[in-house]
């Protein structure tokens, strides 16, 4: 492999690890928030148990979030020199505003809420985790602007051998970007809930701490409909702009091969890129993929072929990761449905085949999400940004190949064993109930914990 | 005055309050594992960090936004250029932040030593190689028309790792008077102790490295030609001084101002010495990069400029009001109450 091949990889593992601990962050943030809320309001010792517990995890999450983030930063000048000279000029200032207004405010905060139990009053310590919360999504919000900029690019000119920032209110108000941003934080919203159903359930077919774990299992039932609503139809919305900004990309999510007017949708399809069609296609809902391009069924869309080769995405990679994601996408309204329902009759313990389901679709949103920016990035492709630079034109000149495989290892092992640690801790916490003293278990085996 | 020497002074501005705020968090961390002789000491060294370290972190994300958005040109290049080192750092940032947070949730020596030997030298190789890279930027790197003709090993030179030697006793000095100010009894007693010992050798390394700047570099052109600039570096030999009077009359936190201070003028020192560079070019200055041919555009730099403003000063703000709420010394009775909170 060479220089851009492997830099490729690296980006694309290091994205992906740092894209594990964001969604939990953004959404795991508004519901701890929201539970210190109601504890300040109702002083109910339950919220603060409640507060605590989902804390400890939050922050276990937190931490390896913030650490891999720094990677991403450094990678832009590391590895795709070439395009941070290219783009630096309208690319740098979401990145450097991101930092300065939101990661500030984040990581500050965060400090505030873990040590400032008895420092602050009960008031501002719940204020300081609704700032975490707040600038973890505007945060999300500048990194989606700078994606959507690399999507869409506007608010630019090609001057002195650049693309050159001459509307930054453009670029603020990019209407990808903003699809981007709400599709990917609600996204983060169905994680968190199933994070939080999914561990209450393990309790719950326990028959422990009932009432914690039934209490948290209902708001987190409700977050996660709402939420799983939502990210359907801002999934919806977004594809339009995908299909109206990148019809290269659009074309590869449906394996649509010819230019149709009034194009049918094909519940089966499977795509034969080597030959330029369907393997199978089939079921088919007339005028459906022009009502889902445009929400107008006599639209033309646009097909593969229309492009020449070198400039289509992976067609099979992209197809297949955009129907994984829309499959998982229906069931994550469905299951939070149910089991509002059933929280409802105060009975859930008893629904124990419902709860095993819940405890496994815990990761389901992860892989959604994890497959949602396959479709974003691997269909951007030949473009790292898209119609305006090419990927093999923006990696850097003066790395070598044995540098990038030594970075390439190095992240594999570093990362390997973070994973680790994060399985570990988070499996070992989340297994503690509520009412179990850490204290007293430290203290038998004769050391101590901070 | 144009945007690209506003920016330069911001971009002085972010790196030398990252190295002020960050190189405490260095300085305790390489000595965690030292002063610290149990477990309740080091839970103390640790907890005088534990609220503020993330935020003092944010500050290098912060310098590196703003050399990406007001220097594409130099970020592009220096990150690329010094690939291997910078990656050097960037693993060792990675462990030092989850040894930090994950050392106090788990249990056995296996587990605490690892992560203690995470903290000690997540915190050692950034004051390092900070230092190494400060210090060839300095001198001007190996560049021309071609690109970079350095390697990883090339870094490693004498003025470099003095350099990186520097940082290091800086942040020493700065990191044990911090753990002297925010602790009681005996191990408040041991870190002003080491504060004071350490001082000698930052004299040493501090007046070595002021004059073979002399001859590495051409760091003094600036002062020769503007003598008033000199006011920097005689700050950072006066605040140097200053450490040590404050800290032998017993007066800590006094002397921790102090070494705020020379953290700061030792950083603009070379800074200024820069200027209009931010790369210099040990070939050909042709071939340096400057805040001019390696800039944003003015209408990014105008924006910028707007966001720094309004955004940069309401940081300092309650970064300042969280130093303040965590104001007192830390006591084992505070880890204990702690404890019970998570």
């Amino acid at each position: 492999m060479d220089v851009l091949a492997l830099s490729r990889l690296q980006f694309a593992v290091t994205a992906a690890f740092h894209f594990i601990f964001v969604p939990l962050t953004l959404g795991l943030s508004i519901l701890v928030a929201y539970m210190e809320t109601k504890y300040v309001r109702t002083s109910d010792e339950l919220y603060l148990k409640m507060t605590k517990f989902w804390g400890k995890l939050f922050l276990i999450n937190f931490a390896l979030g913030v650490v891999t983030g720094i990677t991403m930063e450094f990678q832009f000048g590391m590895n795709w020199a070439e395009y941070s000279k290219y783009v630096g000029d309208i690319f740098g200032a979401p990145l450097a505003i991101e930092a300065t207004v939101a990661f500030f405010l984040e990581s500050t905060f965060i400090g505030l809420w873990i040590f400032g139990w008895n420092k602050v009053s009960k008031k501002v310590h719940a204020i300081s985790i609704w700032l975490v919360a707040i600038a973890t999504n505007l945060s999300a919000l500048w990194i989606l602007l700078a994606n959507g900029w690399m999507q869409k690019p506007v608010g630019y000119v090609l001057r002195n051998g650049r693309a050159e920032m001459v509307d930054f209110m453009a670029m603020v108000t990019n209407p990808y970007g903003w699809f981007k941003f709400f599709h990917t934080v609600l996204s983060g919203y169905v994680v968190a809930a199933y994070f939080v159903m999914g561990i209450s359930s393990y309790h719950l077919l326990k028959k422990k701490n009932l009432e914690f774990f039934k209490h948290s299992f209902k708001m987190a039932t409700l977050f996660g409909f709402i939420s799983s609503l939502l990210v359907f139809a801002t999934g919806d919305f977004h594809a339009i702009e995908v299909a109206r900004t990148q019809p290269t990309k659009f074309a590869a999510m449906e394996s649509h091969w010819e230019t149709q007017q009034a194009a049918p949708y094909h519940l089966l399809a499977f795509p034969d890129t080597a030959n330029e069609r369907n393997l199978i296609q089939g079921v088919s809902i007339p005028k459906g993929l022009s009502i889902l391009a445009f929400h107008n069924g006599n639209t033309e869309v646009k097909g593969l072929k229309d492009f020449p080769k070198e400039e289509r995405p992976p067609v099979l990679l992209t197809f297949l990761s955009f129907r994984g994601m829309v499959m998982l996408g229906m069931l994550f309204m469905l299951l939070p449905f149910i089991g509002w329902i059933l929280s409802r009759k105060g009975n859930l313990e008893s629904h124990t085949l419902f709860l095993r389901i819940m405890l496994y679709a815990l990761p389901l949103p992860y892989i959604a999400a994890q497959i949602g920016w396959i479709v974003a990035e691997v269909g951007r492709q030949p473009w790292i940004v898209y119609g305006l630079l090419k990927t093999s034109d923006a990696v850097s000149k003066s790395i070598s190949t044995g540098q990038v495989m030594a970075s390439l290892l190095g992240f594999t092992l570093l990362y390997g064993f973070l994973a680790i640690i994060d399985i570990y801790l988070l499996t070992k916490y989340a297994k503690k109930g509520p009412d179990d003293d850490l204290s007293n278990i430290v203290r038998s085996s004769g050391t101590q914990e901070e | 005055m144009e945007f690209q020497i506003i920016w330069f002074i911001l971009w002085g501005i972010l790196w030398a309050v990252y190295f002020m705020a960050d190189g405490l968090d260095f300085g305790v961390g390489i000595l965690h594992n030292f002063l610290g002789r149990n477990e309740d000491e080091k839970a103390v060294i640790r907890r005088t960090i534990g609220p503020v370290w993330d935020g003092n972190e944010v500050w290098l994300i912060t310098a590196g936004g703003a050399t990406f958005a007001a220097f594409p040109i130099t970020y592009a290049l220096m990150f690329s250029y010094l690939y291997s080192a910078l990656l050097i750092i960037l693993f060792a940032l990675i462990i030092r932040g989850v040894a930090i947070e994950f050392r106090a949730k788990g249990t056995g020596t296996v587990w605490q030593m690892g992560w203690d030997l995470g903290i000690f030298i997540g915190s050692l190789i950034p004051a390092l190689l900070f230092g190494v890279a400060f210090g060839n930027i300095f001198q001007g790197l190996p560049m021309d028309a071609q690109g970079y003709h350095g390697t990883l090993f090339s870094l490693l030179n004498l003025y470099g790792l003095l350099t990186g030697v520097l940082f290091v006793l800086l942040f020493l000095v700065h990191g044990s008077l911090w753990i002297a100010i925010k602790t009681e009894g005996s191990l408040c007693d041991r870190a002003a102790k080491l504060a004071n010992t350490t001082w000698f050798l930052l004299l040493i390394t501090a007046v070595t490295f002021l004059v073979y700047t002399r001859f590495a570099t051409n760091l003094y052109t600036n002062y020769v030609s503007n003598m008033i600039l000199m006011i920097v570096p005689v700050l950072a030999v006066l605040s140097l001084i200053g450490i040590k009077i404050f800290a032998s009359k017993g007066s800590i936190l006094n002397a921790f101002f102090a070494s705020c201070i020379t953290v700061v003028m030792v950083t603009f020192t070379g800074i200024i010495g820069l200027y209009p560079n931010l790369i210099p070019s040990s070939i050909d200055p042709q071939y340096s990069l400057t805040i001019f041919n390696s800039s944003s555009s003015p209408y990014t730099l105008k924006i910028m400029t707007v966001v720094a403003a309004i955004f940069v000063p309401v940081v300092i703000v309650y970064q300042i009001w969280t130093y303040r709420v965590f104001r007192q010394k830390v006591t084992t009775a505070d880890i204990l109450k702690e404890k019970e909170s998570y």
